[in-house]
């Protein structure tokens, strides 16, 4: 069993082309303030791409999720190329596919819409972070 | 005869963790949408995560980039990464000289930050057009 972790580290993508990438923002953004606040946390992803001593450490020293916006796999990648402790791994699409009746619009930020599948895939993703919590492999 | 539509590059800073990051993805989101024909951006991780496009981007266009705090993720990782950006924006360089506060959530912005993202967008437009005007 893995140790238990006081932190679990989500990391939404940072386009700024696509719905989707607004959608893994606002789930990211749900669970640190609403759904796992001071559990779940967040850095910036471009602090990874600049090597960043802070940002790299809390990605090596906690389990990382991170939640892409397209298959370009962004964070991700960024993660792993710092040798990140990445535990699980979401495409925000998926969301969508398995909720169509909530269709995500809006590019910066998701609409109304988007909030309520925000909320659904925070539900979620909040399950996989109180397993890493406990110790548990996602 | 080729005719060549000049295009600016637009990097912005993606912040997640600060509002600043908010502010400056709707800012970048807001120039991208009025100035289409002359602005195009980039995803700043995918000069890692992306192939060669990717990472010549900056040599491609002439770049802007655009930094919610002084870490400047943005600048630094094109220049490191692609090639030296033609402009570095940073926001709060950008209220300060608005007299702006800068704002204190992380999303769901509204009209109270409705002044702060129109100032920032202001200052990327017309740094556009001077790069424009420069190439």
């Amino acid at each position: 069993m893995a140790k238990k972790s006081e932190k679990v580290v989500v990391l939404p993508c940072s386009g700024i082309g696509k719905v989707y990438g607004a959608l893994a923002r606002e789930t990211t953004y749900e669970l640190m303030e609403k759904v796992r606040p001071g559990l779940a946390v967040t850095t910036c992803l471009p602090l990874l791409v600049i090597n960043d001593p802070e940002a790299v450490a809390l990605v090596r020293e906690n389990p990382v999720i991170t939640i892409d916006g397209c298959p370009k796999d962004c964070a991700k990648k960024s993660v792993e190329a710092v040798g990140g402790n990445l535990a699980k791994t979401y495409q925000a699409i998926k969301f969508y596919k398995e909720h169509k009746e909530l269709k995500p619009e809006g590019i910066a930020e998701v609409n109304e819409t988007g909030r309520r599948l925000a909320q659904v895939a925070a539900a979620e993703v909040a399950e996989e972070i109180d397993k890493l919590a406990a110790g548990e492999e996602a | 005869m080729d005719i060549q539509i000049a295009k600016v590059g637009i990097v912005s800073c993606s912040g997640e963790e600060i509002p600043e990051g908010t502010l400056c993805r709707l800012a970048c989101r807001k120039v991208l949408d009025e100035h289409p024909g002359e602005t195009v951006t980039i995803c700043l991780p995918l000069f890692i995560a992306g192939g060669e496009e990717e990472r010549t981007f900056a040599s491609n266009y002439p770049t802007i980039t655009v930094d919610g705090c002084d870490k400047r993720c943005a600048a630094k990782a094109t220049a490191m990464l692609s090639g030296k950006p033609a402009r570095t924006l940073l926001v709060p360089e950008i209220l300060k000289k608005h007299g702006l506060a800068p704002p204190d959530k992380l999303r769901h912005f509204g009209p109270e930050e409705e002044p702060a993202v129109e100032a920032v967008a202001q200052e990327i437009a017309q740094a556009v057009a001077e790069v424009l005007e420069e190439d």
